[in-house]
């Protein structure tokens, strides 16, 4: 992977639309989402529950495929880029495998890439040192906090030197103060490799204080309707979190998930009125 | 050491109360004059027991009969139950069509059963034996390791698939280990099933020298002090099987919570 070969643009959407069909009904998660991100940027996804931000991810990692719309990632469709194995994912739940060790867990990709054991090794031990787990990596998954296990899986996910690494809420079950310091740790994590980052959360502060831009998503169907820079300076740390500029970013965020519900609510009430006038159908 | 002193510990109350039942079978039959046919006393037990043990019933060597086919049963039932549960797991179409086949072969009466595979695998065959025990222990295996092959964390699939992983490489890496502890409850079943099985096959015909035989012989001539020994060497077999599956759960599983308790080292 040559830097500079590379398209400056990781992940283009689209017109990506979703519609899941459950018996007769269905259901349009997604409308008509345009997006680009750029290398290097770290894009939070932020929206009520339902708004479909999950799903969005998703199809980027080419987990769901779209039922409109193109999924490109470094300009090869999302599927051929998870073919070639250009992302990784950590998810809600740190999914560790039980039968494997710390760093038996964090060799999983590279072991089905068919890397050798000399190279994963190595390879693992970066990863742990990295995550500041070096001294657990004889440990068994069960052994260590939800914070630690959360800690594997963003090894686990670095481990093949991947350019984008998708999060769906990962920090989403950690308390309050674990939460603020694994941010910190995963903003680091972002400054020393430069990964390209995509990040699905529900809460607001951590969205401002993690990206450098927040995409705030409604619901009914879910779609982008404010795209936020976050233009707090770098690195950031505990002054961040003290900054007015913080708060007017936070601010805005919540203003514009609030705008949004607001017009998805209208767009469900009109669209009601106009069935119970008679206008569709 | 201390694992040893462990399991002293973990099944001295188990010890107390069976010699505790012991003890009270033995001063109610001596206190009530219970008659020998109605129920023999552990130590007249022991005594048919000593007795018979290579002359006589035989119950030594025909100890030895029984486990054989109750083992190669449990090896046939076992290789079948996981070669159907593998192919659904890997086919989940073909589950529909197998299921309520194997439902209804396992509905099947043993003491239906047993006399068909005595007549198709001939009733001096050890063969024969093997298939009723075999036919016992195939569902439990099948179910249990069918559940466990498929009941798999959706995201751990998420995971695999992000890596581009094949269906192979998720039967290996996810599916098997997700299996191992739901085919070793199906083993525990098993085993006891597998002795039950030979012993039923044996009950309708076969070689003398088999505990099945050792039963009805004994029984006819109305020597339940010999039926009470056969049946306390089949419950001895089946502690001994079933600790043989406990030991290897234990090497094979032991990051599993059944096996490692709720030890968490920070």
């Amino acid at each position: 992977m040559s830097e500079s070969r590379a398209p400056a643009v990781v992940v283009r959407l689209q017109g990506v639309g979703k519609t899941f069909t459950l018996g007769d009904g269905s259901t349009v998660a997604l409308s008509d989402i345009n997006l680009d991100i750029g290398r290097g940027e770290f894009v939070s996804l932020i929206g009520p529950s339902g708004c479909g931000k999950s799903t969005l991810l998703r199809t980027i990692g080419d987990l769901i495929e779209p039922s409109t719309g193109t999924v490109q990632v470094n300009a090869k469709p999302a599927k051929r880029a998870r073919l070639d194995r250009e992302y990784g994912m950590v998810f809600q739940a740190p999914v560790l495998f039980d039968w494997r060790t710390v760093e038996e867990n964090v060799q999983l990709p590279l072991e089905l890439f068919g890397q050798d054991k000399t190279t994963r090794a190595r390879r693992a031990g970066e990863m742990l040192e990295l995550v500041g787990l070096s001294d657990f990596a004889r440990h068994h998954p069960y052994q260590l906090s939800g914070g630690m296990q959360q800690r594997v899986a963003i090894a686990r996910a670095l481990a093949f030197s991947p350019d984008l690494l998708l999060m769906d809420e990962p920090f989403g079950a950690l308390d309050e103060m674990t939460r603020e310091r694994m941010n910190s740790e995963l903003l680091a994590i972002w400054e020393r490799t430069g990964i390209t980052v995509v990040f699905v959360t529900h809460s607001i502060p951590e969205a401002v204080f993690l990206s450098s831009r927040v995409a705030v998503m409604s619901a009914r169907p879910g779609r982008i309707t404010h795209l936020i820079d976050v233009d707090l300076e770098r690195p950031r740390g505990l002054a961040t979190r003290e900054s007015p500029r913080y708060f007017e970013l936070i601010t805005a965020v919540r203003e514009a998930l609030r705008t949004g519900e607001a017009r998805a609510d209208e767009t469900a009430m009109s669209a009601e009125r106009a069935v119970a006038e008679g206008g569709i159908g | 050491m201390r694992r040893a002193g462990g399991a002293v510990r973990r099944y001295s109350p188990a010890i107390v109360l069976f010699a505790l039942l012991i003890g009270t079978w033995e001063a109610g039959v001596r206190a009530l004059d219970v008659r020998g046919f109605i129920l023999p006393a552990p130590s007249a037990i022991a005594t048919a027991l000593l007795d018979n043990w290579d002359s006589g019933y035989q119950i030594f060597p025909a100890a030895r009969v029984t486990l054989y086919e109750a083992l190669g049963g449990l090896a046939m039932g076992t290789s079948l139950g996981l070669a159907v549960a593998f192919v659904i797991s890997r086919f989940p179409t073909s589950r529909d069509a197998i299921l309520p086949v194997a439902v209804a072969v396992n509905a099947i009466p043993i003491i239906a059963f047993a006399p068909l595979a005595n007549n198709w695998f001939g009733i001096q065959s050890p063969i024969s034996k093997m298939a009723v025990a075999a036919s016992l222990v195939f569902f439990p295996i099948m179910i249990n390791t069918l559940r466990g092959l498929t009941q798999v964390e959706p995201s751990a699939i998420e995971l695999m698939r992000s890596y581009a992983a094949g269906d192979g490489s998720v039967t290996r890496h996810l599916r098997i280990p997700n299996a191992l502890p739901f085919f070793f409850t199906g083993m525990k079943i098993a085993t006891t099933l597998a002795l039950n099985g030979a012993v039923v096959g044996e009950y309708f015909g076969g070689l003398t020298v088999a505990l099945g035989r050792v039963v009805v012989g004994s029984a006819s001539a109305l020597r339940f002090d010999i039926t009470w020994s056969a049946i306390v060497v089949v419950s001895v077999m089946g502690i001994a099987l079933y600790l043989a599956v406990l030991a290897i759960e234990q090497l094979a599983i032991p990051w599993h919570p059944s096996v490692r308790g709720e030890e968490r080292t920070t």
